[in-house]
């Protein structure tokens, strides 16, 4: 037995139905293909959804265990839900998984990443982490986390986690990842689920988001990614936050949020027409301060006046 | 089942046996002990795929009740995690489906049932995976072809080691290398739990022309009767120390 299948090619029009359920799901087109399946965008009638055919029917059931268990959160921007989990068989006679979940509309956020700028990639960042939060708080770790698995819906505005064949409960060994954005490639940790490891890819997709492609590693892993950081102007101010990421120093995502963006507001601008900008807000900030502690002083002695005059 | 350990044996190779027992044989030899024998083709950018090495590769697995897999060095690292935990997937789900067919007859397999049970099913499937004891003992081919791609194997010995300690189940690795320096086999790593400095295992050996494939599956079999009296001792030993006094 080998461990592929050989890929399904299925061509647009064509009709699937499922052996148990009986929805039906026309194909209109291929969307993408990883190791464990291929993603069609398919038509349930009126709905459109992403129809995942299984190479592997283990990881397809797995994953669409690790969505439903999500799904009852009653988040719905957690996970994509997964409608429909059935067999198909196909003319040869095969019985294949298949599995329709929503269609998160957007474009991947690997797509996006060369046309924007970098400030956009730590909105994207800040996001995600808040993305990620939830998802811990839940009890799973992302796994495979990268710009590959990440959507920008709402007009590029908000990101969301698309693909969770990597997702893996808390505790557990990480079930699927790649090594670019996996700490254990790089000599940096573990590959158990923890929040940790999805920060260690966080910290990957940023540094990413400037290189404009991955590397491989050399002698001294974990020294070449701080070499990485330091020879980038953009980074620079990220540095310390980056390589607590990298070490796994964050306990969880909301600490490293937190931080990250503590640093893009206290970023000095280098023109010092903003810095002026800024103390004069500040400056703005204290004399509200000082009238309205006047003004609550005053009430009070006021109060007590009345208090002592019904008396 | 969950107290059980699985069995496997890991064979890094790059081409045709030409020496001793037929390996296939060997392999069948494995299944029959409970181990299951996967075997991972490796190919150089330069090697065209010699197809009588490439029908041994899957002929061994086949045999063996293994997953065969052929790579270019490049991707050995992944391929050496992803096929040992497949193979563990596939064993696990061979027992369970026995079960099923014990339970429902007519031949049910996990594929048979509704998509809800099948669900199920898989929760138990990867509950095992992540709690199983596995030994894994694990054979590369060091002959005279192989000395390049040696740096990749080690990587990804070790990276399979870092997978697979991940795991809430407890592992075993022992690594034999053949042809060796002075015997046909090498014992080089005997039984334990992690892989780690692997950097000098790999120092005695010899390039020669040899591949004796089938004596190096057999000597992986023996092992593991030295791993399980081991553990026989060890654990007589424990009930001892438990006892009065």
């Amino acid at each position: 037995m080998t461990t592929d299948q050989a890929d399904l090619q299925l061509s647009p029009g064509m009709v699937l139905t499922g052996k148990w359920h009986g929805h039906r799901y026309r194909i209109i087109r291929k969307i993408g293909s990883g190791a464990q399946g291929t993603v069609y965008l398919a038509a349930n009638g009126e709905r459109a959804v992403a129809l995942k055919i299984a190479k592997a029917r283990g990881s397809l059931i797995s994953e669409a265990n690790v969505l439903k268990e999500l799904n009852r959160s009653g988040d719905r921007t957690l996970a994509p839900h997964c409608f429909d989990l059935d067999d198909w068989i196909t003319g040869a006679g095969k019985n294949i998984s298949i599995c329709a979940m929503e269609l998160l509309k957007g474009k991947p956020l690997i797509d996006t990443l060369p046309a924007k700028s970098f400030d956009w990639s730590v909105v994207y960042l800040i996001q995600l982490l808040g993305q990620l939060q939830k998802l811990h708080h839940s009890g799973y770790v992302f796994g495979d986390l990268k710009p590959e698995n990440l959507m920008l819906t709402e007009q590029e505005q908000r990101i969301r986690c698309l693909d969770f064949g990597g997702a893996t409960r808390m505790g557990r060994s990480i079930r699927e990842y790649t090594e670019f954005y996996d700490r254990g490639y790089w000599g940096l940790g573990t590959r158990k689920a923890e929040p940790s490891y999805d920060l260690f890819a966080c910290a990957m997709i940023l540094i990413y988001a400037t290189t404009g492609k991955r590397f491989e590693k050399s002698a001294r892993p974990g020294e070449q990614l701080l070499q990485q950081i330091r020879a980038r102007a953009e980074l620079r101010p990220y540095q310390q936050i980056l390589s607590r990421a990298l070490t796994g120093k964050y306990q969880d995502a909301m600490q490293m949020r937190r931080e990250l963006l503590d640093q893009v507001t206290a970023k000095k601008g280098d023109a010092g027409m903003r810095r002026t900008e800024r103390t004069g807000t500040d400056r703005v900030r204290n004399e509200w301060l000082r009238a309205l502690t006047a003004a609550s002083l005053i009430l009070a002695a006021y109060i007590i006046l009345v208090i002592f005059i019904m008396m | 089942m969950a107290k059980g350990r699985l069995k496997q044996i890991l064979l890094i190779t790059d081409g045709c046996s030409n020496q001793g027992e037929d390996p296939v044989a060997m392999a069948a030899l494995a299944r029959e002990q409970g181990i299951a024998v996967n075997v991972i083709g490796v190919l150089d950018d330069f090697d065209h795929e010699d197809s009588r090495g490439l029908q041994e590769v899957e002929r061994i697995a086949r045999a063996g009740g293994g997953i065969s897999q052929i790579v270019r060095t490049k991707q050995l690292v992944q391929t050496v995690q992803m096929v040992t935990k497949q193979a563990m997937t596939q064993t696990i789900k061979g027992v369970i489906d026995q079960e099923l067919q014990d339970i429902l007859g007519n031949s049910q397999a996990l594929e048979d049932l509704p998509p809800e049970k099948q669900s199920k099913v898989m929760e138990v499937i990867d509950e095992l995976g992540e709690t199983v004891d596995l030994n894994v003992c694990l054979l590369v081919d060091t002959s005279a072809s192989m000395t390049s791609k040696l740096a990749t194997v080690r990587q990804s010995l070790t990276d399979l080691s870092l997978s697979l300690s991940a795991r809430m189940g407890h592992n075993q690795f022992c690594l034999y290398l053949f042809p060796g320096k002075r015997k046909t086999v090498q014992k080089v790593i005997s039984w334990t739990p992690k892989l780690d400095n692997l950097t000098r295992s790999f120092d005695k050996i010899s390039a020669r022309g040899v591949t004796p494939t089938g004596p190096a599956l057999r000597d992986a079999v023996k092992s593991f009767d030295q791993l399980s009296r081991r553990q026989l001792a060890e654990q007589s030993d424990e009930a001892y120390d438990d006892g009065p006094g």
